[in-house]
């Protein structure tokens, strides 16, 4: 019997989009179905009625929430190719590490850049920046974060990168003058379709920053 | 060879007790260190650069870092008497609602005894909502591992040393609103890796009395 698979989806959110590069990764087939955030699908509200948030997966009529959740079980289901957790635990444990590291901070301060001004959007770029230099220290020389191959915590930050342009605009900075060998290894990831067809346009996530600015009169 | 496991922790913290509950039910012996949270130790600076927190597991050298990645680790590694089913939906669950505990227990608790009049009864309200949740994902199981411990048993017990604490601050029972939490609490008291492990409430709410005057609340 063939698998159902469902992504409740938002077009611009990193969360979702770390959703479609691992089910691309796995070659999962799926449906996607965009969601309006100021119009929630009954469909999303029934499968998450705690947090009402996307991503949410829906796999087979059973509805896996929270973005990293998901991933792990994307890994964990779809096992026969491309895993995206280490075999040994103690690298497993690094591995989620470094993936709960990039979702606690670089959302936080990403926000802070677009949204604030002043000394609260200085603090919000020379965060993001030191937390992407940790990541270069964490990435080393290897590819990808994953070693050979994209593993949890390139899913885990990638989606970010699309974001990067609004980041740099807004906070007037150069991601690739401070952080050369994270831009070097976005650009190592694209070069795989599985990202490649996942990430969204930067410029195309910029006008929607803007049209959100509008909407809640931010300059 | 034996393992050699030091827990960098601080005796009161929900966090540090996640670990060794696991520890405790997976009958891991330890080096237990408590640290000076005011003024930190190198092994522990040295063992989580990044945040700088415990706790932190010191395996063989190696630190794991961040509770319930630790709690995680244990599992994988002394994997005896598991935490998680080996069903990836069930685990699936089980991670969320164990990080549900971590974004909303800890923040509610602690403004509920930080704050005073609407701020904090903001605070009640949401932590009552929040263990009502939790009743309803426990249904009529004997802990949310189903007939043992489970990954959200172990993420959410240590609170339970910290309700007299929420209780009094706030005045209110969270017996009185939230019965079936109570009686699984009373439940999981009755395994000695629970009942042996976990900080005794009266000194909790007294440390929790140190910290008010640090932050200058009455």
């Amino acid at each position: 019997m063939a698998d159902e698979v469902i992504l409740l989806g938002f077009w611009p959110s990193p969360f979702g989009m770390r959703t479609r590069v691992a089910l691309a990764e796995k070659g999962v087939v799926y449906e996607y179905k965009e969601e309006d955030l100021q119009d929630k699908s009954p469909l999303l509200l029934k499968s998450n009625p705690i947090h009402k948030e996307i991503p949410v997966l829906n796999h087979n009529g059973k509805p896996i929430c929270e973005s990293l959740i998901i991933v792990q079980y994307i890994d964990e289901v779809w096992n026969d190719k491309s895993p995206l957790l280490p075999k040994y635990s103690y690298e497993r444990a690094h591995a989620r590490f470094w993936a709960d590291f990039a979702d606690k901070k670089i959302s936080d301060y990403g926000s802070r850049i677009l949204w604030k001004k002043g000394e609260e959007q200085e603090e919000g770029k020379k965060g993001f920046l030191d937390c992407l230099k940790l990541l270069e220290g964490e990435l080393g020389e290897k590819p990808y974060f994953g070693g050979e191959s994209l593993g949890l915590v390139d899913v885990a930050f990638l989606p970010f990168s699309c974001w990067f342009y609004s980041f740099e605009t807004c906070g007037n900075f150069s991601v690739e003058k401070e952080c050369p060998k994270i831009i070097a290894w976005v650009e190592r990831c694209k070069e795989k379709e599985s990202v490649s067809k996942s990430l969204q346009d930067p410029q195309k996530i910029y006008e929607y920053v803007a049209v959100l600015k509008k909407r809640f009169g931010v300059e | 060879m034996a393992d050699e496991v030091i827990l960098l922790d601080f005796w009161p913290s929900p966090f540090g007790l996640r670990a060794r509950i696991a520890m405790a039910e997976k009958g891991v012996e330890y080096d237990y260190r408590d640290e000076n949270l005011r003024e930190k130790g190198p092994l522990l600076l040295k063992s989580n650069p990044v945040h700088k927190k415990i706790p932190v597991l010191i395996h063989n050298g190696k630190p794991v870092c961040e509770s319930l990645i630790i709690v995680q680790y244990i599992d994988e590694v002394w994997n005896d008497k598991p935490l998680f089913s080996k069903d990836p939906y069930e685990t699936a669950k089980a991670r969320f609602w164990a990080d549900f505990v971590d974004k909303k227990i800890y923040d509610c608790g602690t403004r509920i005894w930080k704050n005073k009049g609407e701020a904090q009864d903001q605070a009640k309200k949401e932590f009552i909502d929040c263990l009502k949740l939790l009743e309803g994902e426990l249904a009529e199981k004997s802990y949310f591992g189903g007939d043992t411990l489970g990954y959200v048993d172990v993420a959410l017990i240590p609170f339970a040393c910290w309700f007299y604490s929420y209780e009094t601050e706030g005045k209110f029972s969270i017996e009185e609103d939230c019965p079936k939490i109570m009686a699984w609490v009373k439940r999981c008291m009755e395994k000695e890796s629970v009942s042996k492990t976990l900080a005794e409430p009266q000194k909790v709410y007294e440390f929790v009395g140190v910290l008010k005057k640090m932050y200058g609340i009455e």
